[in-house]
């Protein structure tokens, strides 16, 4: 490992070509993170100053009425969020529990139909049945349109997650302990508990976040199975994506009285709601990029 | 599906409808398809957008993850991987907020500048032809973070002693890169590759779909079959036609990849997957 013993880098650069290097990154990073500042800028503009100026990253004229007027009187954005919040943790919780279980019977080298069952995960991951029959099937067998079932199962499970946490597990779960706990008499759900889980602490974390910030992010089940007459299903993304298709979606909110409505600032609404949805991912994932690469490390090698 | 009519019986369950109330249509929804001119125009731009994306999503990410694994300061190589991986958790409807405040046609930064410059601003939304350019922009901008982390995190995982031995061998810079790391990338380049290509007829929906804001002036060079598929469905409440797309998609893709993966595996015994 290189991060072990030589602080983390390759040498052979130059002092010259490193200074070169590190500000081509770091442009480049910047390039990367430009489009979240310029919505936030956009969100903590005055309506005023967006009608004249257009959109800038500096804002001629700084003003938070976008905010106050979400936390005041969008009644279906607060409910939003606490549906995309309960969603995720649900979700996070359900779609780890069903990798990482999946994930341990298929890395457990004595079982005889593992050959079969990794198969099983592996088709979907090349082939698959398609919009039209996920459709006709969790609709219409399952029952789950305009269900809120239909925002967390879909998603719940996925075949790359899978194989990549069967790897880490083949990896780094010594089978001697394993085999040690098996002789005691602990059973395999006992193992899974006591031993498995807390050995593999890095591949949880960083599926978890990955599966968190997706169900954070989700809109597509929304858009599918959702219909209008159900807006209470609405995740903060699908608010979002339909003030896109029609500014004024908050203002015809039948909570919203007349004399609001008239100084609802719509431009700089919209760019709020995305900051309020991007500001907990940029403050969440930085915490965990270290257990990404080890994670990442362990589990997607070969 | 692909080769019913299917519609669905009222008060009957899905596979009744499906094996009993739906008429067997043979291959007529693959002919309607075939016949169907929006599908040529489909199915290019989706193997032109994957063409790119195959070769862009390679090239680009490697470049820097080699380039992030040989800079000196730990905090220059914290905040590029920060930075590089924050658009990964931004959701496509997030995305097309963030092109729409650079294309919009009044308020954009980019018109903005043009005025200043004092060029006539355009409306980007109504000029297909730029499209490309923006969503492979998109594209790369949204996925290479991603990408380079998994690279990175391989070149991280090369034991060490193998540098030193280049080192006291003399070895340069550009020979380490062609003779240490990239055969170490290769099994994972090839990896990422054989799965990309399964999904060539694939592609992200919400790219083209929501970034688009799903213009109709812009098909002609964003519509690719997913979302094809997806009007079809929706928006027709087509299924037969809807799932047949699929089919071919899902049919193409994975004989590609079964090909490709012999080819590989008959080339490097090592290097397949299947």
């Amino acid at each position: 490992m290189i991060n072990s013993k030589s602080g983390g880098y390759i040498k052979g650069l130059g002092r010259g070509s490193n200074a070169i290097l590190s500000i081509f990154m770091l442009l480049f990073s910047g390039f990367m993170i430009i489009p979240v500042i310029l919505i936030l800028a956009i969100s903590l503009s005055s309506e005023d100053s967006i009608a004249k100026n257009g959109y800038r990253f500096v804002p001629a004229q700084w003003s938070t009425d976008a905010y106050s007027y979400i936390i005041k009187s969008a009644d279906n954005i607060t409910r939003a969020f606490g549906l995309t919040f309960v969603l995720t943790l649900i979700g996070t919780i359900l779609s780890l529990f069903l990798i990482s279980t999946m994930a341990y019977v298929l890395s457990n080298r004595d079982y005889s139909r593992r050959k079969v069952l990794i198969w099983f995960i592996m088709i979907p991951m090349f082939f698959s049945g398609g919009l039209a029959a996920s459709y006709a099937v969790n609709t219409q067998f399952f029952g789950m349109k305009n269900s809120v079932l239909a925002l967390i199962l879909p998603e719940a499970c996925s075949s790359w997650y899978i194989i990549v946490m069967r790897t880490y597990f083949m990896k780094n779960i010594s089978e001697e302990v394993l085999e040690a706990a098996r002789l005691d008499g602990a059973s395999a759900f006992r193992l899974y508990f006591r031993f498995v889980l807390p050995m593999s602490k890095p591949i949880l974390l960083t599926v978890g976040i990955f599966e968190a910030f997706s169900y954070w992010n989700s809109w597509y089940a929304n858009l599918i199975y959702t219909d209008s007459a159900h807006s209470r299903l609405y995740t903060l993304q699908y608010i979002l994506y339909n003030m896109e298709k029609n500014a004024s979606y908050l203002t015809s909110n039948e909570n919203v009285s007349g004399a609001i409505m008239n100084t609802v600032p719509t431009e700089s609404l919209r760019m709020a709601l995305a900051s309020m949805i991007i500001l907990p991912v940029i403050v969440v994932y930085p915490f965990f990029r270290k257990h990404f690469l080890r994670g990442l490390n362990a589990g997607v090698g070969k | 599906m692909a080769f019913k009519r299917y519609r669905l019986v009222p008060g009957k369950s899905f596979f009744y409808s499906l094996f009993h109330g739906s008429d067997w249509v043979g291959l007529s929804n693959f002919r309607f398809l075939m016949i169907n001119p929006q599908m040529m125009r489909v199915v290019r731009n989706t193997l032109l957008y994957n063409l790119v994306f195959l070769i862009l999503g390679i090239i680009v990410p490697v470049t820097l993850a080699i380039i992030l694994s040989y800079i000196h300061s730990g905090f220059v190589r914290s905040v590029t991987q920060i930075c590089m991986l924050l658009p990964h958790f931004m959701s496509w409807v997030i995305v097309s907020y963030f092109v729409y405040a650079f294309l919009s046609a009044d308020r954009g930064i980019i018109n903005n500048v043009l005025e200043k410059l004092g060029r006539p601003s355009s409306n980007f939304y109504l000029k297909p032809e730029i499209w490309p350019f923006v969503l492979v922009i998109v594209h790369i901008w949204k996925t290479s973070g991603y990408s380079m982390l998994i690279y990175y995190a391989n070149i991280c995982g090369i034991d060490s002693d193998l540098y030193d031995c280049a080192a006291i061998d003399g070895a340069s810079v550009g020979q380490v890169i062609r003779y240490v790391i990239l055969p170490q990338l290769r099994n994972m380049v090839v990896v990422l590759l054989l799965l990309n290509l399964g999904h060539i007829l694939s592609t992200d929906f919400g790219l083209f779909y929501q970034v688009t804001r799903n213009a109709g002036s812009l098909l002609a060079t964003t519509e690719t079959i997913d979302v094809f598929v997806y009007k079809a469905l929706i928006e027709q409440t087509n299924y037969g036609f809807s799932a047949a797309a699929s089919l071919i998609q899902n049919g193409i893709g994975c004989i590609l990849l079964i090909l490709a993966s012999r080819i590989v595996a008959f080339i490097d015994p090592e290097g397949g997957i299947i």
